[in-house]
């Protein structure tokens, strides 16, 4: 029982009450806006450290005892994304104080930014469905308005589609919710966990599956997997490009970590079906999202369809189902949300420089640039998986964990999706960086210093130390990430944290 | 009423992917609004139907005496209602300010940003 479980959530809600308050000081909630994400990077690293040394952590909100209130659990897997959580709301924050408009940040993008943030600390951290659908609303109403904040054409466009999608998939969850509260007569995690477990219990296994299916397909939207992922290359290259990287950074995961925690956790009776397909559709969400990629010519929504494509990785590890696949899962979360972010900031950059995101007017940027392609280097090279990077050992562990289970066809898919991945990674090197441009424009060549535009640099160079960290600590960073898979793999410590040893 | 509410309930399931599916803009808000209302009432019946009294503990016992109702779905009902009308509402501003910035509330016409 720990009370200060409750801090990732609130202080994002904190950091936004202020900001709203300071609602016509823009000048003050930018910098109390960062400050905020600061701190709840440092309670994020102390909770980590927290669940590693003592086990996963529970908390009963208003001492109702569970399953009758609303349980706060973290495990490890929960802190090390609420970690990540930290990492990117830094970096965002940061990054938005130069590069998002002052017209946009004086209607409340930092208060937005920190709802954003609250919504999906909360999602990991939360022990009961129906809460974790009340975090999700509140996840996804402060993306809509970050969506359409600004109100060009093309935001608006992108968020119709959005706003539409996201809530058939809210719909969805609803419905299974209230199917599974008539079945189950509970919506606590752990509590349905021992219901299912238990034979004398537990209802027939073809209605429990019938109920997976609708909550794969809920979480399957806000994951964008196939066949459900075409909102997200029509939205998400619409707003600045900070916006963007957040996303894409969280909001994709928190679908992943709802998919990876009652796949874990409640929904285990019949493994021969669930896991096969959701190893099949990590296989087909893999592939399109790469062919997607491979065909665009704007940097934006190319790395969108890679987004696409590298959820299937996660969904792999969830597949095959054993600790090391979950272990390689979590580590391959943290590893590509951090690759991608940066990748999208460093779009922004490039933006900037040259004012276009297509790659056919792009080039040269090496010549003036070399800081900023070495830095691009870092994360596709991370992102395609070559060693010693990061992505690297990601793949390396999911492969092997793949070929211990004898699944040699999600191995062979991953591995030829990850040439395209490099190949596409390659065309934007060469498009952008490397080609030489006959017609280019003296003028449009802005100037970027890291004396002058800091707040455009620190946050890239700090999700590449970040990554280089995870890259060249590998045991000690994996250590962890195996413990997480382990926690993940013996639901009974969940449910011992959470509904106590006595029952 | 255990038979009249799965039909309602499939009606409404039924008439709201009717409307998503069709291309005006407000016709799809509509849908949308009919799918949570669909969704709320699946909550309702599939937690138990049951004609019962409602769930106070007597000034004389300690303790509820069966048969009572569910106090908990109607709470869930409640939570998802409060949150499909704000969400609505933030629809039905962004509907009118997409038709604003294309000029039609045709969502065929609302193809540039997609890949």
């Amino acid at each position: 029982m720990n009370r200060y479980l409750i801090l990732p959530i609130l202080i994002p809600l904190l950091t936004a009450v202020l900001c709203l308050l300071l609602f016509r000081k823009p000048k003050l909630q930018r910098w109390i806006g960062v400050s905020g994400a600061g701190v709840l990077l440092v309670v994020a690293l102390w909770l980590l450290l927290l669940v590693r040394n003592q086990g996963i952590q529970a908390v009963q909100i208003g001492n109702w005892p569970a399953p009758f209130g609303i349980t706060l659990v973290a495990d490890l897997f929960s802190a090390i994304l609420i970690v990540l959580a930290g990492v990117l709301g830094l970096a965002v924050a940061v990054y938005s104080l130069e590069s998002v408009d002052s017209q946009r940040q004086s209607f409340g993008y930092y208060p937005l930014m920190h709802f954003l943030l609250m919504g999906v600390c909360g999602a990991f951290l939360t022990g009961d469905l129906f809460n974790l659908y009340v975090w999700f609303e509140v996840m996804l109403m402060a993306s809509f308005v970050l969506l359409a904040l600004g109100g060009e054409r093309g935001q608006m466009e992108g968020a119709i589609k959005y706003v539409t999608l996201n809530l058939l998939s809210s719909a969805i969850f609803l419905a299974a919710l209230g199917l599974l509260y008539g079945l189950a007569g509970t919506l606590n995690m752990a509590d349905l966990a021992r219901k299912f477990a238990s034979s004398a219990s537990a209802p027939s296994n073809a209605i429990v599956t019938a109920l997976s299916m609708l909550f794969l397909g809920a979480f399957g939207i806000k994951a964008a997997i196939f066949p459900l992922f075409f909102w997200l290359p029509a939205s998400y290259h619409t707003p600045p490009v900070a916006v963007t990287a957040l996303f894409s950074g969280l909001l994709t995961k928190v679908g992943v970590y709802s998919l990876i925690r009652v796949f874990t956790l409640i929904f285990i009776q019949d493994l021969d079906y669930t896991h096969t397909l959701l190893l099949v559709i990590a296989g087909l969400t893999m592939i399109t999202g790469v062919l997607g990629a491979v065909a665009q010519n704007e940097m934006r929504r190319l790395l969108s369809f890679h987004i696409i494509s590298q959820i299937g990785y996660p969904l792999m590890g969830l597949g095959i189902f054993t600790a090391w696949g979950l272990a390689a899962a979590v580590y391959f979360i943290f590893h590509v949300s951090l690759a991608k972010s940066t990748l999208f900031l460093i779009s922004g950059v490039v933006g900037r420089l040259r004012g276009t995101f297509d790659l056919k007017k792009l080039g040269g940027l090496y010549k003036g640039q070399g800081w900023l392609a070495t830095l691009f280097l870092v994360a596709a090279l991370s992102l395609a998986g070559l060693p010693p990077s990061s992505g690297f050992f990601a793949k390396l562990s999911l492969v092997q964990a793949g070929l211990v289970q004898g699944q040699f066809a999600i191995v062979a898919v991953s591995l030829g999706v990850s040439l395209l991945t490099l190949f596409s990674m390659i065309k934007i090197w060469n498009e952008a960086f490397w080609k030489q441009t006959s017609e280019l424009k003296e003028e449009s060549e802005g100037e970027i210093s890291l004396q002058k535009d800091w707040s455009w640099l620190a946050p890239i160079l700090f999700l590449v130390a970040v990554i280089l960290l995870i890259s060249f600590g590998i045991g000690p960073v994996f250590q962890i990430a195996a413990q997480a898979g382990q926690q993940l793999m013996s639901p009974q410590l969940y449910i011992q944290a959470v509904l106590g040893g006595g029952r | 009423m255990e038979i009249v509410l799965p039909v309602v309930i499939g009606s409404l399931y039924a008439m709201a992917i009717y409307m998503l599916l069709r291309r005006s803009l407000v016709k799809l808000l509509i849908g949308l609004g009919l799918l949570s209302h669909a969704s709320n009432l699946l909550i309702f019946t599939a937690a138990g139907l049951t004609r019962s009294k409602a769930p106070v503990i007597p000034l004389a016992a300690d303790q509820l005496r069966p048969p009572h109702a569910d106090p908990l779905p109607q709470a869930l009902i409640l939570t998802a209602i409060v949150i499909s009308f704000g969400v609505t509402a933030f629809a039905l501003a962004l509907a009118y300010r997409a038709y604003r910035s294309v000029n039609t509330d045709d969502l065929d016409q609302m193809k540039t940003t997609d890949a």
